[in-house]
């Protein structure tokens, strides 16, 4: 059993591992639509890693990229309230991305594995490319912790105080745009921001700090793959929505617990 | 003579059509108290804005001295509710370092018991107190007030004023208020500018409140009203963590306007 599912839950660890902290950001500032919004339009990345034949993971973090630029770009405007604007460019992405995949002449896409994720097709190749992008975005997270702090607490003062706020909140798209890279082989595209919001969301009511919070989500995320892959393993469960349900399991048993301010 | 912190040349800025500032001209220097007042909408937080670089005038310019240390404290800051903080946590923000050099912010603005407490839990004048512990923590050459008068009892704001005048004295650092209040305000400031998009009238507490641009702005019949410029009496100790013994409010007369509310004495906060 250990050897079938040792890449599954090297990969889920490392996924989770690194949503912890970025889902709290991802709570701090509001940003779970625009989280969603960037794994949708993942899908479109990943048709056109396929069509134009180059690495998948490249193409899913340079799709997010025009994307969250997009975004930025038109949340100028006021007249489309900016969940509005998140719906449309969203399912957009989505629609776009599905069409794209369903061209694809040349190999049998398993729609469903980037959606829900397929995390038991991991291999050990894709474990180890997965600890490495953990290893780049939690170091970058830990040396750039103050500014991204910062920023989401009060962007004027820390403008003031020296913060370059605008290279700080283009590093969180990056980081955000990673982490959804590698969770579309993982968790998939549908799941991700759950992985993000509800381990940070449930971490909340247990901590006192910013740097609690952060942790605690990880170890939620942490418990919640276990918890998945074992619930899958027994029940035969599809692996992806099987963690999203023990991460929501874990949520609600902290519910049960006095909030701490 | 050193050299001025930051130097405001004939600057103008409209924000959606409208002109919110015109040909305002100022000067910053290191070691004095200055004191921007007028009416709410005269342009105050706006040019406080470009004077800390959040904002681009349209014309004129704005030059700081080169490595200006800046120490602000916004009017107000709203915590998220999801982003548990502690007031200790908050300062690590603004300045990273030991442990004790923040406990020592806290005590010196008198709100050493609440480093562990939740930022969204404070009061308003805790909350102040607070934000101004960041603002000293980050030894600045010059420091920017948003209306820290605002949620403070009188006594409070004496205790307040009394520090700015300390840290004055200690750092030389320059200090920038913006208020409308302006009994308390004026006695313990060097320069005040009187803006109403324009700057009406500047210079000493003294000649301002003869000046008749300032009499007209703030709605006083002529030179005849009873504007008393507060002065400083030591007849009472205070402390910023409230309690006063004798009597603050007295020294303060405002007749002729009805806008000015009296505050309430004791310090409620604690």
């Amino acid at each position: 059993m250990i050897e079938l599912l040792a890449p599954a839950l090297l990969a889920g660890l490392a996924v989770a591992l690194v949503a912890g902290p970025m889902g709290a950001f991802v709570v701090w500032r509001r940003m779970a639509f625009f989280g969603d919004t960037l794994a949708h339009g993942a899908l479109l990345g990943a048709a056109l890693a396929l069509a134009l034949d180059v690495n998948l993971y490249l193409a899913v973090v340079v799709i997010c990229l025009a994307i969250a630029a997009a975004l930025v770009g038109l949340q100028q405007q006021r007249q489309i309230a900016g969940d509005t604007l998140l719906g449309i460019v969203a399912h957009t992405t989505l629609a776009l991305g599905v069409i794209a995949l369903s061209l694809q002449k040349t190999v049998q896409v398993d729609l469903m594995a980037y959606l829900f994720g397929d995390l038991l097709a991991v291999n050990w190749r894709d474990v180890a490319a997965l600890w490495g992008g953990a290893a780049v975005i939690l170091a970058l997270l830990a040396w750039q912790w103050r500014a991204l702090l910062s920023i989401t607490v009060n962007e004027e003062l820390a403008r003031v105080e020296g913060i370059a706020v605008t290279r700080t909140r283009m590093l969180l798209m990056l980081l955000l745009a990673l982490l959804i890279a590698g969770a579309i082989r993982t968790v998939g595209v549908l799941l991700i921001t759950s992985l993000l919001v509800i381990p940070a969301a449930g971490a909340r009511r247990l901590s006192r700090t910013p740097e609690q919070m952060a942790l605690i989500a990880s170890a939620i995320g942490l418990l919640a793959v276990n918890l998945g892959l074992t619930l899958s393993w027994y029940a035969d469960t599809p692996v992806g929505p099987s963690i999203v349900v023990a991460a929501a399991a874990l949520f609600v048993a902290t519910l049960l617990r006095s909030p701490r301010s | 003579m050193t050299a001025p912190l930051v130097t405001v040349e004939e600057v103008a800025l409209s924000l959606g059509g409208h002109p919110v500032l015109e040909d305002v001209s100022l000067t910053l220097e290191p070691g004095r108290i200055t004191t921007l007042i007028g009416p709410n909408g005269a342009g105050k937080s706006t040019l406080a804005r470009l004077i800390l670089g959040l904002m681009q005038p349209d014309r004129g310019r704005i030059r700081r001295r080169t490595g200006l240390r800046v120490g602000y404290m916004p009017q107000r800051l709203s915590v998220d509710e999801s982003l548990p903080l502690t007031v200790d946590r908050f300062l690590w923000l603004g300045a990273p370092g030991r442990t004790r050099t923040r406990r020592e912010a806290l005590a010196r603005t008198g709100v050493a018991h609440l480093r562990q407490r939740p930022v969204r839990q404070l009061s308003g004048g805790e909350l102040q107190r607070v934000l101004l512990a960041r603002a000293l923590l980050r030894q600045p050459d010059l420091l920017v007030l948003d209306e820290p008068a605002q949620g403070v009892d009188v006594a409070g704001q004496d205790a307040l004023y009394g520090l700015l005048n300390e840290v004055r004295d200690q750092r030389g650092c320059g200090i920038l208020l913006i208020s409308h209040d302006l009994h308390l305000v004026m006695a313990r400031t060097d320069q005040v500018v009187c803006l109403h998009h324009h700057v009406c009238c500047s210079g000493t507490p003294e000649a301002v409140s003869r000046d008749p641009s300032y009499q007209r702005l703030f709605g006083l019949p002529g030179p005849a009203t009873n504007l008393a410029v507060y002065t400083h009496d030591h007849d009472h100790d205070h402390g910023l963590s409230g309690g006063v013994s004798g009597d603050v409010s007295s020294d303060v007369s405002s007749d002729g306007h009805g806008d000015h509310e009296h505050h309430h004495h004791g310090d409620h906060h604690d």
